[in-house]
């Protein structure tokens, strides 16, 4: 999977949650978001990247819910 | 003419609490307040002669054949305008009447054609009935007289032939041009004897006429009359079917001779269209028979192959062998399916059941994927389902109307009628959107305020108007507290209220003036019932779902939920899209939309299939060619699509097909899809099956198989067929058999039958326990998630942004005489009216770059290049631009992006940066099509 596509699309699922207040909610959203809609392998790749890349590219909220969330995001993959 | 042999009361049905009682003929009968006596009389089984009158428009009283004797009046009133009254006591019959009635008849027939034995109306003509009823021996005028037989016929348009001749000046096609079309296109023209019907100046082709067939289906006479009956005669049996075309899911009689459709007539008992329809439905479906259909299965093992035509068996072994072979070497997950919102429930459900039991994955996508996913996400959200909450008839209660990225005249054209209606009656009308459209000012009928917003500011513009009914306290709080999340609301309620949702501060974004938006929310807010109408000018966004959302926001927060002229209303863009979603086609979803990772859920569908159910989501269509590009995803079945012309950013969608091993087709025709497939199935039309379609209003009809397949099998049996091939059996002798079990695994279906369907006539899911009959309205008395939620919808502007390079925003969309990619309807005569597609600018942005109307213009995005001819319209606005999709050499898809939205990839169709600078010769993508279009259709076999 292109990884700059997904970073991008990461980044907009943010977009959407950073509304909300509450950061420890916002973050389960993201996670939440990834884990219900993304196809596994769209998950390792983020995964990866964020790994291997240091998150590049990826807003703040990503690369917290990542880190928060992983074994949510890692679960079937 | 009215399908042969349906009943016509003569006046509309009227509704009322009070009844009347009156007698006709000696025999009591009881009707509610406000019916006419000839209604009252057609219910007692007494059909008083009729010409002008006609149930489906209201009285006009011109003819003179319905006159009655009424005791205790003088004269004799016409029945038609005349209101029953408790305790009348009608005459229908009497030798005074018989004579007055046989006068009218001869002035009529003095100035009419004897020409019946070889009138395409005859054994259909009223005219013809009516001298029957009366007794008409003799005409005593003659018919050598002053009359109008010499005038000439008008057959400029391609589907109906105006024969003045033979016209009798009842009105009833002016009137229903009027009331029930809503277009006002014809007049009488003239006084007294010159009086003739007139389509405006000129004919009808050169007039307002919009096609809708309702003219014809009032004529009485031979008049305007069908060419298809003209050309073939009357038929001799119909069949009670549902349209292909749209989301509206028209109900039609075909009319058949043989096994040969000869018309297709509304139905007036169809609950979606009341007996109206669109030059699609009514007239644009000539392609069923299309010689460009393909009616043998084909395979080869290249795309530089010559197609190779083979027995179904040898096609469907061959297509089972490939997944098989490409699943062994690339693993489960490198296969899946996109099933078709113009397939019937039946058979997306058994593609996705297909995906999930038989190639064991999630990966089953569908075309609402690109048009109405985020609907799904947001009201599901927000009330709990993943639907609209009214029925159509809904909007006759309605008081405001708001339609907001929808183009309900070109792409619902049936609703749109209804709503019309309802405008004329006085509704208020407010429309969100970036082109003027037909709808914001059209006869009788007048947006109060037409917000004329750019292109990817959906969002700030809803804030905007929510934020005014909120802050100024115009919101429904009772409502809210009682029927709504507290915690969430609240936390919405600061949110909205943050000056930086105000309109002025949201103005320089939108562009639409502050004090327009708050009166418009205020019209919206005051209204006893506000409805609001939405289409993919919402959906199709990087904020697609967060507009939805903020749509049921303010519906929620105004208390315009759960009652009749209420509601959230998505306009669903093809006749399935609502029914392949519920059938579980997306692949986080099963049937019912319920998610894969319940494991309730999967238990139920793993029992009941024999097989486990995967628990992780598989991939959407963008994912699928992403996959395909990085070498993960090879292999795809898709049913009823043409992927290759409809989603965005062409290039990277054939760059994805060419690096699969093998793509089955099953299609109608050689799609842009089938150009790039291993395996063609052909398909079957909705002439040729049986199944169910699900409109907009979640109303489940019918599909009724009029003519055997003309590839011998039906689209749902090749896929029962492919399923054992691939070692999953499917036992189906029937597709009632599918719905069987989709009611057994999904429970807002338990009640759905067959039998049921034909009964009702249609069904609106829920039909369960709680709600056998079906469900009209949603979210009565509660939120089908309990309490309703509302959720933040921070405005975040598109990545996609104008610059120096690329200045103008291109919106796609379409128009009312084609269909999505056209597969279908530019292999009609409607090609009349469109044949090919053009981009349409404003007037000031062509000076500036010295394009006049016609010129050919290369349209420029950062994602490709095509060229155009120019249609300057101060219908746009300056910086916008706007082109249509439906013919696949136009490459509207070359240009735009795959910027899509946040929450479930819908493409952005609706924003995309462009330049436009005059060109002279076609773009390199477009000689590159036709080459590889050329290349492929001679390798298709000779016929």
């Amino acid at each position: 999977m292109d990884a700059h596509k997904l970073v991008k699309m990461a980044n907009e699922i943010a977009s959407f949650f950073e509304a909300e207040p509450d950061r420890a909610v916002m973050l389960e959203g993201v996670a939440g978001h990834l884990k219900r809609f993304w196809d596994p392998r769209m998950r390792r790749e983020l995964l990866r990247w964020q790994d291997e890349h240091h998150g590049e590219g990826l807003k703040d909220t990503v690369r917290d819910a990542i880190a928060a969330h992983r074994d949510k995001l890692l679960g079937g993959l | 003419m009215y399908s042969v042999k349906e009943p016509d009361g003569g006046t509309p049905l009227r509704v009322s609490d009070q009844l009347v009682t009156i007698t006709i003929d000696g025999a009591p009968v009881t009707v509610p307040a406000g019916t006419s006596v000839m209604r009252a009389a057609a219910e007692a089984g007494v059909h008083v002669p009729k010409l002008c009158a006609t149930d489906t428009l209201e009285a006009f009283g011109s003819c003179r054949l319905c006159l009655v004797e009424i005791e205790g009046r003088r004269g004799y009133p016409a029945s038609c305008t005349t209101p029953a009254e408790p305790g009348m006591k009608v005459r229908t019959q009497s030798d005074k009447l018989a004579r007055l009635r046989r006068g009218s008849m001869e002035l009529y027939v003095s100035d009419h054609p004897l020409d019946c034995l070889t009138c395409p109306a005859n054994g259909n003509c009223e005219l013809q009935e009516m001298a029957g009823a009366v007794g008409l021996r003799e005409v005593r005028y003659g018919t050598q007289g002053k009359n109008h037989l010499d005038l000439a016929k008008d057959e400029s348009n391609p589907y109906f032939i105006f024969d003045p001749a033979k016209c009798i000046a009842c009105s009833r096609c002016v009137r229903a041009c009027e009331e029930v079309q809503g277009t006002f296109a014809l007049t009488l023209d003239g006084r007294g004897f010159d009086t003739q019907i007139a389509p405006g100046a000129g004919n009808f082709l050169e007039s307002e006429c919009v096609s809708c067939g309702a003219c014809v289906q009032a004529c009485p006479t031979a008049t305007l009359m069908e060419k298809s009956i003209v050309d073939k005669g009357q038929p001799d049996h119909t069949v009670v079917t549902t349209c292909a075309y749209c989301g509206v899911g028209c109900s039609f009689r075909a009319e058949i001779k043989g096994a040969e459709v000869v018309r297709m007539v509304p139905n007036k008992d169809g609950h979606a269209n009341h007996g109206h329809s669109c030059v699609k439905g009514r007239f644009a479906w000539g392609y069923a028979s299309h010689p460009d259909r393909i009616k043998t299965p084909m395979i080869r093992t290249s795309i530089d192959d010559p197609w190779r035509e083979v027995s179904w068996d040898e096609a469907i072994q061959y297509a089972a062998s490939e997944i098989r072979r490409i699943q062994g070497a690339h693993g489960r997950g490198a296969v899946g399916a996109i099933t078709s919102s113009r397939c019937s429930n039946e058979e997306t459900y058994l593609v996705q059941k297909l995906v999930r039991a038989g190639f064991g994955n999630n990966n089953v996508d569908t075309c609402a994927r690109v048009c109405h996913s985020p609907t799904g996400y947001g009201l599901k959200t927000t009330l709990g389902e993943s639907a609209g909450t009214q029925d159509f008839d809904s909007v006759d209660h309605a008081d405001v109307v708001v339609v907001i990225g929808a183009n309900p005249t070109d792409a619902h054209p049936v609703f749109a009628s209804r709503m019309k209606r309802r405008l004329r009656e006085g509704a208020r009308l407010i429309v969100f959107d970036p082109r003027a459209i037909d709808l914001a000012r059209t006869p009788h009928v007048e947006a109060t305020h037409l917000l004329q917003l750019r292109p990817g500011t959906n969002v700030a513009l809803i804030n905007a108007f929510t934020h005014t009914i909120v802050a100024e306290g115009l919101h429904k709080e009772d409502y809210v507290h009682a029927r709504c999340e507290h915690a969430a609301y609240d936390k919405w309620k600061a949110f909205i209220c943050d000056p930086r949702n105000s309109p002025e501060a949201m103005e320089e974004a939108t562009g639409v003036p502050a004090a327009k938006v708050r009166a418009a929310a205020r019209i919206y807010a005051g209204a006893r019932n506000a409805a609001i109408y939405y289409g993919l000018g919402v959906t199709e966004h990087s904020q697609g779902t967060t507009m939805v959302i903020a749509i049921a926001n303010l519906a929620m927060v105004t208390g315009n939920l759960g009652r009749p002229g209420v509601g959230v209303n998505p306009l669903r863009g093809q006749n399935n899209v609502q029914g392949s979603c519920d059938m579980g086609s997306f692949p986080h979803e099963l049937p019912g939309y319920r998610h894969v990772s319940d494991p309730a859920v999967r238990a139920l569908f793993s029992t009941h299939w024999g097989v486990p159910i995967e628990p992780e989501p598989g991939l959407r269509i963008p994912n699928m060619f992403d996959a395909a590009i990085d070498g993960s995803f090879r292999a795809l079945y898709v049913q009823g699509e043409d992927i290759a012309q409809s989603d965005p950013n062409t290039e990277h969608v054939t760059r994805a097909l060419r690096s699969m091993e093998c793509i089955i087709v099953q299609d109608l025709f050689i799609n842009e899809t089938a150009k790039f497939a291993h395996v063609f199935f052909p398909g079957s039309s909705f002439l040729e099956k049986d199944g169910t379609f699900t409109n907009a209003e979640r109303r489940i009809s019918r599909v009724r198989k009029v003519m055997p397949p003309l590839a011998g099998l039906g689209d749902w049996e090749v896929t029962v067929a492919l399923s054992n091939a691939l070692g999953y059996p499917m036992h189906y002798d029937h597709p009632s058999q599918i719905m069987d079990e989709i009611a057994k695994l999904t429970p807002t279906f338990t009640g759905v039958t067959y039998d049921k369907i034909d009964r009702l006539g249609s069904i609106q899911w829920p039909c369960n326990d709680k709600a056998p009959e079906g469900t009209p309205v949603m979210h009565v008395d509660e939120f089908v998630r309990g309490k309703g939620r509302f959720v933040l919808t921070e405005y975040v502007p598109t990545d996609e942004r104008t610059s120096w390079k690329y200045p103008l925003l291109l919106t796609t969309g379409r128009i009312l005489s084609q269909y999505n990619v056209g597969a279908q309807t530019r292999r009609t005569r409607n090609v009349i009216w469109h044949s090919e597609d053009h981009i349409d600018l404003h007037p000031h942005d062509a000076e500036q770059r010295g394009i006049v109307d016609g010129d050919w213009v290369a349209v420029r995005s950062r994602a490709g290049e095509t060229v155009l001819r120019a249609c300057l319209t101060d219908r746009m606005q300056p910086g916008v631009v706007y082109t249509t999709f439906h013919h696949p050499e136009s490459g509207a898809n070359v240009v735009t992006t795959e910027n899509s939205d946040w929450a479930t990839n819908c493409p952005e169709y609706k924003v995309t940066a462009v330049q436009l600078v005059k060109v002279a010769a076609p773009s390199e993508w477009q000689r590159q099509f036709g080459d590889f279009s050329a290349r492929q259709q001679e390798l298709l076999p000779r016929t």
